[in-house]
């Protein structure tokens, strides 16, 4: 017999995330993957899996992915294409779905269609023996057809490269990313992860049922919520009493004016009908030990504070200044110190070396200056190695990079732990003024085109009075 | 605050604290949720948790008096004690109260079942 190949169709974002992705989720659910191309950054894996339930099982979860296909044809051109199918048609390929509701998909990538063309291509494929109806909505089968231009959306040809044709197993994980909208969130923060990353973070993770899954930077609980929808156990911690209660600064605009109420992580929890898989959050300092000795995590997931839209701040009392206490008030008020992104992360693996599991896995973000980056800035802990660095690009100098790391080995006293990260007060010095010169050269290159285009038509002027 | 997080909570960050190991929890106001059973979870956690803490803290708040002194044998194939567990670990939550280091006698409050450890100097 022959054995079945599958096409893997990506949706096209987040392209250093996705092999990350995939080899996660495989080895989550124990999916042998054989390679039958080598992954690259081409929107498709081209594979061979042992059947099509685990087919199903992995697609269900992946967030790059838009669907899976089982491969019927896969030629350089179209009219090969076509040769193809109908050779396969004549071969009995399409029996078992003669009878069954269809519809084809046509997919171009790095090319447009208009309704048209797409109907035209719809149509070219004719030939087949279909006897079953079309159905758009709901139907029983579903084929996709993709031409592939390449990856450079300047240089179009006029042909495409590549061609596919196959049946559809399965959809992804993708209606997730909708369902967990922010939009329609109820308790949402000023930074809070957009639920897309989260659900990649997740799948990085490899969250798995019944693990015990910490963010010790939790805010408004994004990344609980994607890790709870994978089948973990949540807890959270975060510095921040106001936000765990539901009581900062409203976030959305159109209604800042009224108060936070029922907001929180717990109110998230149960609009995303996984309340039964939220533990609980603490108001602590992840900097220091608040944890029983013997805790062990299976995943910790993070997105430490940058500086930019909070504080990077923790407990601690500065010399110089007096211990702020309001008089009459039953809250007392901690005074706080700067706390640099690299203490912060150094803190965290050191913390992530004791209480993770061994192979477990950590993960967290940092921003980087894109011109002053370099790999070997990055965190390393002896305990930790490290898996997977995806950026992902903020504005023209900027981007955060999502760090995998898992544990290795149990903690020893002889490790060693370091990170060189250019500060997060270097970070948001440059975030501002950098932003700012770009800004303010743009806006010279703009003032002297404005005034070259005078003199040009006070010139032009000149030449037709003459 | 469940009793699942009591169980993993100390009081070290409280200067001079060796152990700070289990808190002693005073509640004023406790609320039962529903949480549903999950078999392996449960098993996961009974792994994860020191037994006598969890049964003392139980007690403290007036729960759990059926409980075993010791994790009985067997406990993975017995439905019923599992869903005990399960129940007083993820059903049980402190709403309103304290949780006190059991050196220092420091209190750190559970309010709206949020408990705060930030040690206020």
């Amino acid at each position: 017999m022959k054995r079945v190949q599958y096409l893997l169709w990506f949706a096209h974002e987040h392209v250093s995330f996705r092999l990350h992705e995939i080899e996660s989720i495989a080895s989550v659910l124990k999916i042998p993957i054989k390679w039958l191309e080598p992954p690259t950054d081409k929107p498709w894996y081209l594979v061979e899996l042992p059947s099509e339930e685990d087919v199903q099982k992995l697609s269900a979860r992946s967030v790059t992915m838009r669907r899976a296909i089982q491969l019927w044809a896969d030629e350089p051109t179209v009219p090969r294409l076509h040769a193809s199918l109908k050779e396969k048609c004549l071969n009995g390929l399409l029996e078992p779905y003669k009878l069954k509701s269809f519809k084809v998909d046509v997919d171009l990538f790095c090319n447009s269609q208009t309704q048209e063309e797409k109907l035209e291509r719809i149509e070219s494929f004719s030939y087949m023996p279909f006897q079953g109806h079309v159905d758009l909505k709901n139907p029983d089968v579903t084929f996709q057809f993709i031409e592939y231009y390449g990856l450079d959306p300047k240089i179009i040809p006029e042909n495409p490269i590549r061609t596919f044709f196959g049946r559809v197993v399965s959809e992804s994980g993708r209606p997730l990313i909708h369902e967990l909208s922010l939009k329609k969130r109820k308790f949402i923060g000023n930074t809070s992860m957009d639920p897309q990353l989260s659900l990649l973070m997740a799948n990085l993770g490899k969250v798995s049922n019944g693990d015990l899954v910490l963010d010790p930077f939790v805010g408004s609980g994004s990344l609980l919520v994607a890790a709870a929808k994978f089948g973990g156990h949540v807890i959270g911690t975060d510095i921040d009493f106001l936000m765990l209660h539901g009581r900062t600064r409203p976030t959305r605009k159109q209604t800042r004016h009224i108060a936070r109420k029922d907001e929180s992580i717990e109110a998230n929890m149960i609009q995303y009908s996984c309340l039964d898989k939220y533990i609980d959050v603490i108001v602590a300092d992840s900097a220091l030990p608040f944890w029983r000795s013997d805790v062990e995590f299976d995943c910790i997931l993070a997105d430490p504070p940058y500086g930019i839209r909070e504080p990077t701040e923790r407990i601690g009392s500065k010399e110089s200044l007096p211990i702020l206490k309001k008089e009459g008030s039953p809250v007392h008020f901690p005074s706080k110190v700067e706390y640099g992104l690299n203490e912060i992360i150094k803190d965290l693996m050191w913390f992530s070396s004791k209480h993770l599991k061994l192979h477990g896995r950590l993960l967290f973000w940092v921003p980087i200056f894109r011109q002053d980056y370099n790999d070997d800035q990055m965190a390393r802990h002896s305990c930790f190695k490290l898996i997977g660095n995806c950026e992902q690009v903020l504005t023209t100098f900027t981007a955060r990079r999502l760090l995998i790391y898992e544990k290795i080995k149990i903690p020893q006293d002889t490790d060693e732990c370091s990170s060189a990260i250019p500060s997060a007060s270097t970070f948001r010095e440059k975030y501002f003024t950098h932003g700012d010169e770009y800004r303010l050269t743009r806006k010279q290159k703009k003032a002297e085109a404005a005034k070259n285009k005078e003199i040009w038509f006070a010139k032009l002027n000149n030449v037709n009075v003459k | 605050m469940k009793l699942f997080t009591h169980n993993m909570l100390s009081s070290k960050v409280v200067n001079g604290v060796k152990v700070g190991y289990p808190l002693r929890i005073v509640a004023k106001d406790i609320k039962i949720s529903e949480s549903e059973f999950d078999k392996e979870f449960v098993k996961r956690i009974i792994s994860k948790i020191n037994w006598k803490v969890f049964v003392n803290a139980a007690k403290q708040i007036g729960y759990g008096k059926d409980l075993s002194e010791e994790l009985i044998n067997n406990y993975e194939n017995n439905e019923e004690y599992l869903k005990k567990v399960h129940h007083l670990l993820m059903e049980v939550e402190v709403m309103n109260g304290e949780l006190i280091c059991p050196e220092t006698h420091r209190v750190f409050p559970i309010s709206d079942g949020v408990p705060n450890l930030l040690n206020e100097d």
